[in-house]
């Protein structure tokens, strides 16, 4: 779910508040929207791939992370590389490439099946 | 609370693949278009937030005849192969237009692009561009609530509630064309909440039919409380239970009612991708950047660590049932009123087993292209007189309740459909005597949904939505209990094989009362025995 809209980040451009599916964002005093509705978020992580300034974290699981958690952490975020990860990963920002150019995931035979003995 | 009026020759519900191939076809047809998302068209859905294979094959006879008999036996023979041809064409043309004028960025391979897939994001952000510059208007965040008919029954318009203004809305239009994706339940999985199936409740409130409404058993595997289905990549993986012992016969596909069995046994499969090599590795980082978000959030070596995994229903999103289809452009048994994608039965290219991956989104495109001309055409048809029919809405839960009173809403709706529709024991391992009493809790909540509150405002698209799950659920299981055999993705523990006299499709309808009846399967004298 959601869990981070870093403030110091933040350029105010509502992106967030218009792209995200489930409408969880208001816009918020200063410009700096909030996290009014995270309970619908559906973790799909949209919002942060069109974030801008790399100003949103999504916590990859589907219920909100303790309040100490280092997933709310935007220091801990910033120094890990996570903050703006996904956007990085999908080739989104000035600069570069688009990582739909290079999306050739391997080729996919039949499932394994577990044997009774690894 | 005001209410925005607006008049369009053709509205497209719903901004996935498939809305706005259907909003595009519409707009080159020459109509007005507006295309009304409850969410935001070029995010919403399940193939915004994903990636997704394509079924997209070179046009050439022996390439397509394979293409089209590789999964014939798993869908129980059920598609229609004169449709599977016309998918294959509308596809192979979109794939291609998709580069050419959205310029998507296709990977090149071996020198030229590869459009077996396309990742999420970067596909509908540029369908998004590219219908606004076709010239159709786009309303984000405003869900429809139900739609109008004229004094004939045809389909005439919405009616909606725009959530970020506070606003209803009306749309008066020449033709309608649901592009609402499936149902998903609420289950989190990836993109899936905005797919509530909203439009086939639409649908059937105008008279519409549903078919193929069995084939709604799709679970998909995600690690343990995220949200990232990605079930194919689990085809490298090895399955434990919970004491660290291998899980015999677990699998992504032919194994997987063996990992729902030891879910609901003992709550815990431990699995690993420990099968795919280090280039298989880096083609998945790559094919798939969004697999990998829980794993490198979560600190979890997928190729090497074990980790718990869950199933989460996929339901209709994944199935292959929907609104019934009958005729080229995507018409119902409504007229005026079109579906398309998720929302519209995949049963003709898919037959009775899983549409997921590269047969619905080329089904989506298809289809898309085809309802949104077949709109188009129609709205053109009806001439100048359409624009001054008296419109009224047709919708029942939350806006014309029978009586009043009984005080179910949307939370007692949820609440059933998490008991009765989300376990594995009741929707996915299936046994008529667990059916039939979880379809007698639903038919209940529907009763008193239908007696129940008025909503207006903000409170009725999610009085609604819960509407839709429930209507859905109740169909899903009538289709699933009457059909007394094992087909395609449709297994009955007690009646394990397939069955001869039961080679037919299910229509399956009705709101208070349900019926089924069977189809004949169309499209077979094209099929090479």
């Amino acid at each position: 779910m959601i869990e981070l809209v870093s403030s110091s980040r933040c350029v105010s451009c509502d992106v967030c508040v218009a792209v995200c599916p489930t409408n969880v964002f208001d816009t918020g005093p200063g410009g700096i929207p909030v996290i009014a509705r995270q309970g619908d978020c559906q973790t799909c992580f949209m919002c942060e791939a069109h974030c801008p300034a790399d100003a949103l974290f999504v916590a990859p699981v589907t219920h909100p992370v303790p309040a100490d958690s280092p997933l709310r952490d935007e220091e801990h975020l910033a120094a890990s590389g996570m903050l703006g990860s996904y956007r990085r990963e999908i080739g989104w920002g000035r600069g570069r490439k688009p990582g739909a150019r290079l999306a050739v995931g391997p080729e996919l035979g039949p499932a394994r099946i577990t044997p009774s003995a690894v | 609370m005001s209410t925005l009026d607006l008049t369009a020759d053709v509205v497209v519900v719903g901004g996935g693949p498939a809305g706005t191939w259907a909003a595009l076809a519409a707009a080159e047809a020459g109509a007005d278009v507006i295309l009304l998302d409850k969410g935001y068209c070029g995010t919403s859905g399940p193939t915004a937030s994903g990636g997704t294979g394509v079924w997209y094959v070179q046009p050439e006879p022996a390439e397509r005849e394979k293409a089209m008999a590789s999964r014939e036996a798993l869908g129980g023979f059920l598609q229609d192969r004169r449709w599977m041809g016309r998918v294959l064409d509308q596809t192979y043309e979109n794939m291609n237009r998709l580069e050419a004028e959205a310029r998507y960025p296709f990977p090149i391979v071996d020198g030229s692009p590869y459009k077996k897939g396309v990742q999420g994001p970067e596909y509908m952000r540029r369908m998004r561009s590219w219908i606004r510059r076709a010239g159709v208007r786009i309303l984000d965040h405003s869900p429809v609530t139900e739609l109008l008919v004229d004094g004939t029954g045809t389909v005439a318009g919405v009616r909606g509630h725009r959530r970020q203004h506070d606003t209803d809305y009306r749309v008066r239009a020449g033709a309608v064309v649901l592009a609402t994706g499936g149902c998903a339940f609420l289950s989190k999985a990836l993109g899936c909440d905005v797919a509530t199936g909203d439009g086939a409740l639409f649908a059937a409130e105008a008279g519409a039919e549903m078919s193929g409404m069995e084939f709604s058993n799709a679970y998909g595997i995600a690690p343990a409380f995220t949200s990232v289905t990605k079930t194919a990549y689990y085809s490298f993986a090895t399955f434990f239970r919970g004491d660290g012992s291998p899980l015999e016969g677990a699998g992504s596909q032919g194994g997987r009612s063996v990992i729902a069995a030891e879910l609901l046994r003992s709550g815990i499969v431990l699995c690993s991708i420990d099968q795919a090599t280090a280039e298989q590795q880096e083609q998945m980082r790559l094919g798939q950047p969004n697999f990998f978000l829980p794993f490198n959030r979560l600190g979890i070596d997928p190729f090497t660590d074990r980790f718990p995994v869950t199933l989460l229903l996929e339901g209709t999103v994944r199935g292959t049932g929907g609104i019934r289809i009958v005729a080229d452009d995507c018409a119902t048994t409504v007229p005026g009123l079109y579906a398309a994608g998720d929302a519209a039965t995949r049963e003709l290219i898919c037959g009775a087993f899983t549409g997921g991956g590269s047969h619905n989104s080329a089904w989506a495109m298809s289809s898309g292209t085809f309802a949104g001309r077949g709109a188009a055409a129609f709205a053109v048809g009806l001439g100048a007189g359409a624009r001054r029919r008296k419109l009224s809405g047709v919708g029942g839960v939350g806006i014309r309740p029978d009586s009043g009173g009984t005080g179910v809403g949307r939370r007692e709706a949820l609440d059933v459909i998490q008991r009765q529709v989300h376990p594995y024991d009741k929707n996915y391992l299936r046994h008529g005597s667990r059916l039939r009493p979880a379809l007698a809790h639903l038919d209940s909540v529907w009763d008193g949904l239908r007696g129940g509150v008025v909503a207006d405002g903000g409170e009725l698209p999610g009085l609604r939505q819960a509407a839709a799950m429930v209507a859905h659920a109740r169909w899903m299981y009538t289709s699933a209990i009457t059909r007394t055999e094992s087909r395609g993705m449709a297994h009955r523990e007690e009646f394990p094989d397939q069955d001869p006299n039961q080679y037919h499709r299910l229509a399956v309808g009705g709101l208070d009362r349900l019926w089924t009846r069977p189809e004949s399967v169309t499209g077979r004298e094209l099929a090479v025995a």
